[in-house]
């Protein structure tokens, strides 16, 4: 009955929580004797103060955009896929027997097979879940976190033991052909003559990000898979008596979910690495949980969300190694930050709509 | 306007300009209600015309802006449960606030102990309830668990709760909603009986019948005013409904006799063994032809739910099936998931929750308007969904089937309960299925939207369809059937013409006895009552 403004609803909220999470960051940093003005001058210029900032936070962000629409697209379908850690990680496998497997002529063969590769192995990874989920009954939540530490104990063994190139004491696979390697952002901009971003990360799989981001938003609202998933989540007796398959549902949006976590490897495997590395994913998966509630489950917002955490990352090493202030408070940041716009949502929205009502209240 | 009641003394409850507003909506506008002591007062109105608010007004559970509370004469001021229930009103609530694995004694006593033991309270109460049984014949076993008693045992419980506090003035929403004719005849001389005693009752209710039989005097809401305040024996059923609803209303349903034609639905032998193992279905034979309604009585939680699920395709997970069901001599699989597949074959369902399975509550309308159709081929666009066709759709379902506020883009949970269910019936029937499942098409759905689906149906039944109609409104299933089944434990006791069918007779059938069947050991005994033994 009572509803905001949209944009109250969509950017203002999240805007507050984001001032609050700072403010007490803030109190954080003073209490270690820090001055927080100038951790965020630290933090500002590092992320986006250059085109090298840029670069990195442009990476990590094309990272937390595949694993963020991978949680969102469970969530439409009331499922919490929490696996997204596993699910890239097993991309990366899939990226990498791809690229090994063949000598591929030039990169733009090689991403398709690539990213199918990684697609699958991401949705293989999310449909035993799925399946055990809509059969038996066993919680995705619960199936999902086990199966990140199968992907892990999984990869250290084909890494150690199957990929790891003769003679190599390191666990990582053999580098992948020079030809795969994909374009970088600041290659292309030097194509055009500009100088941008050199010796950044930032690979052509962030339009892939952007790409991903459309074709989630036309799935989940043109589609009518889209439209039986977000029935299926809002009410599964409503699915049941519109003739809905719950395993059908189920498995598809786990299938397109972990696909979705599994192409995040295009960008981290294939397109910075270059090579399978132990722990390749960072973290990414669960940040995306974070990208997914704080970007309201929508793809616009999940992009915004994304590049928040992308700042946050890359601020973060820089204040790490600029200042003495210790590498953990990051992750207190990162922590604050997820608490206010995630767990403690209601706790601006609610004062807010109340505001609106009476703000309304008083215009009318 | 002189009401029914002791003169002389002051009212049990006096209610002066009391006004309460939610945003924008006048909930409750300046109402004034005298009720005099040791009275039974009706309150009647459609949904939505304030009668909840007004009564949680009295309850503590909201606080009025305006207006005063007197109650004996007295002004007080309610500000929870605890001061209505000081002041000496008692309430039973639609839904029972019982906790279902204490016994009865337990919670009669839960928020009226009397120290921090619990054990003298306890036998406190055990003669308190034995002095309230004997006197109001509100039998209960104090030592029951509450999950094990039948529903009329269960409002007996929250009256005896009610009792147990000191309530001179008990407050009842809707309390035959769950209840078979003659658990309801029970509670009405229960009722009577309080009365004698000198306390005085408030009944809410939206069945007239209740009204005209039990109250002294009724007060009628609309839309958050108090229109009239009437002593029962001077009013009339047609006069109260057109209060109630601001024109005249039908309240008979005029329909031509069915011409039935060839069947449509025929069911052999349905059983279902529900994921507990308990059978739900024993058996269930039906026919139903063309141009014809079959009514399907009974109290809720007999079977019925689970036929028209299965018959619309769909049944519990892990339920196991087995029968036989033929459309049109066609017949149809039984795997448990096949509402796609039924609405193909021209299976229209409009069931009984249309909050629950009807609708999506997040969804517009247009979207619903959809939904369950969301694979036709008019709604398609290549791969995509084509909205515009779906949006076109629900814009003429709006405006044909005058759904209010006419708005495609408003959530499903944001209409209220007639103009949702007129949602879901413009989509079911608009299709012009060859059956209609149709459960409960009138709960919670004001009086006129009732007269607006009553009609549908009816002329969904003269275009030669077939009907299958459940409802627990004995009233709706006599009005609007060709032929009445009832349905008790799983099985169909019984069926009758609704020319020939009298209240008393269903009820029996509805209670699980058939009055025309011959005792056992009297099979020898002649065929006086003409009954079909």
């Amino acid at each position: 009955m009572e509803r905001m403004p949209t944009w109250a609803d969509v950017i203002l909220t999240p805007l507050i929580s984001l001032a609050l999470a700072f403010s007490i960051s803030a109190l954080v940093i003073l209490a270690i004797g820090e001055s927080p003005a100038e951790a965020l001058k630290v933090m500002v210029e590092g992320a986006l103060g250059s085109s090298y900032g840029w670069g990195f936070t442009l990476y990590y962000t094309t990272n937390f955009i595949f694993t963020g629409l991978a949680v969102m697209v469970a969530y439409h379908a009331g499922l919490f896929n929490i696996g997204g850690e596993g699910q890239a990680a097993m991309g990366g496998l899939g990226v990498a027997l791809v690229l090994l497997a063949l000598p591929w002529p030039h990169w733009a063969f090689a991403l398709p097979a690539a990213a199918v590769g990684a697609a699958l192995f991401g949705a293989a990874w999310a449909l035993i879940p799925a399946w055990l989920q809509a059969r038996r009954g066993s919680h995705v939540v619960i199936t999902t976190i086990m199966f990140n530490f199968i992907a892990a104990a999984l990869l250290n063994y084909v890494l150690v033991n199957l990929l790891r190139p003769v003679g190599s004491m390191d666990p990582a696979s053999a580098s992948f052909a020079p030809a795969t390697h994909l374009p970088k952002l600041s290659d292309m901009a030097g194509a055009l003559g500009l100088e941008w971003g050199e010796n950044t990360p930032v690979n052509i799989a962030f339009f892939i990000a952007l790409a991903a981001c459309l074709l989630v938003w036309l799935l989940i609202w043109r589609t009518r898979l889209g439209y039986e998933i977000r029935a299926f989540g809002k009410s599964e007796p409503a699915a049941l008596y519109a003739g809905i398959s719950a395993l059908r549902i189920t498995v598809l949006a786990m299938l397109v979910s972990g696909g979705l976590a599994g192409l995040m490897a295009v960008n981290n495997v294939m397109g910075e690495a270059e090579r399978l590395v132990l722990n390749a994913v960072e973290g990414a998966g669960f940040i995306g949980i974070a990208v997914a509630l704080m970007g309201r489950n929508h793809p616009f917002g999940v992009l915004l969300a994304a590049l928040l955490f992308g700042f946050l990352y890359q601020g973060g090493g820089e204040l790490a190694l600029w200042t003495t202030i210790p590498r953990e408070l990051i992750v207190v940041i990162q922590a604050l930050v997820i608490l206010f716009t995630g767990a403690l949502d209601n706790m601006v929205r609610m004062p807010l709509e109340r505001l609106f009502a009476a703000l309304r209240r008083k215009g009318a | 306007m002189a009401l029914a009641g002791a003169t002389g003394t002051a009212p049990a409850i006096e209610l002066r300009g009391i006004c309460k507003a939610f945003g924008p909506v006048q909930a409750n506008r300046d109402i004034d209600l005298s009720v005099p002591r040791g009275t039974i007062h009706g309150i009647i109105g459609e949904n939505g015309a304030g009668k909840s608010t007004l009564m949680s007004i009295l309850y503590g559970f909201y606080r009025p802006d305006a207006g005063e509370i007197l109650v004996g004469g007295k002004p007080v001021a309610i500000a929870d449960s605890q001061a209505a229930i000081r002041a000496g009103i008692g309430m039973v609530f639609q839904h029972f606030k019982l906790v279902q694995n204490f016994t009865v004694l337990e919670n009669v006593v839960l928020g009226a102990e009397d120290g921090r033991l619990l054990r003298p309270s306890l036998a406190r109460a055990r003669g308190e309830l034995k002095r309230l049984a004997a006197e109001y014949e509100l039998q209960v076993d104090p030592d029951a668990l509450v999950e094990e008693l039948s529903v009329g045992h269960q409002q007996r419980v929250e009256i005896l709760k009610a009792l147990y506090r000191r309530a001179d003035i008990l407050i009842l929403d809707e309390p035959t909603g769950v209840l078979t004719p003659a658990e309801a005849d029970h509670l009405f001389r229960i009722l009577r009986g309080l009365k004698d005693e000198g306390k005085t009752i408030i009944l809410i209710t939206h069945k007239l019948r209740e009204i005209m039989e039990i109250t002294d005097n009724v007060a009628v809401m609309r839309r958050g005013e108090m229109v009239a305040s009437v002593r029962t024996a001077e009013t009339s059923p047609a006069a109260l409904a057109e209060l109630m609803v601001g024109r005249k209303v039908l309240l008979r349903v005029d329909k031509a006799p069915a011409r039935p034609g060839p069947p449509v639905l025929e069911v052999r032998g349905l059983r279902m063994v529900d994921a507990d193992g308990v059978e739900r279905l024993r058996g269930i034979d039906l026919d139903i032809r063309a141009g014809e309604i079959l009514g399907i009585a009974g109290v809720a939680g007999n079977g019925q739910t689970q036929l028209l699920e299965i018959l619309g395709g769909y049944a519990e997970p892990g339920s196991r099936l087995s029968g036989e069901i033929r459309l049109k001599g066609q017949k149809l699989p039984l795997s448990g998931s096949d509402g796609r597949a039924r609405r193909r074959a021209g299976i229209g369902h409009v069931p009984e929750d249309r909050q629950a399975e009807g609708l999506i509550m997040d969804f517009t309308a247009w979207e619903n308007v959809a939904f369950g159709y969301q694979d036709a081929p008019e709604f398609r666009n290549g791969l995509l969904m084509d909205n515009a066709a779906i949006r076109k759709d629900a814009t003429g379902k709006i405006a044909r089937f005058d759904i209010r506020p006419p708005d495609p883009d408003l959530a499903a949970k944001s209409f209220s309960g007639g103009n949702q269910q007129k949602i879901v019936v413009a989509r079911e029937v608009e299709r012009n299925p060859e059956l209609l499942l149709i459960g409960q098409p009138t709960r919670g759905v004001d009086i006129g939207a009732i007269e607006f689906i009553h009609k549908r149906i009816l002329a969904l039944r003269d275009a030669g369809r077939a009907v299958l109609l459940v409802s627990v409104e004995l009233d709706e299933i006599m009005a609007l059937s060709d032929r009445i089944a009832v349905m008790f434990d799983g099985r169909i006791m019984g069926e009758r013409l609704p020319g020939e069918a009298t209240t008393g007779d269903l009820g029996c059938l509805m209670a699980g006895v058939d009055p025309t069947a011959a005792p056992p050991g009297a099979t020898a005994r002649t065929d006086a009552d003409g009954g079909a033994g």
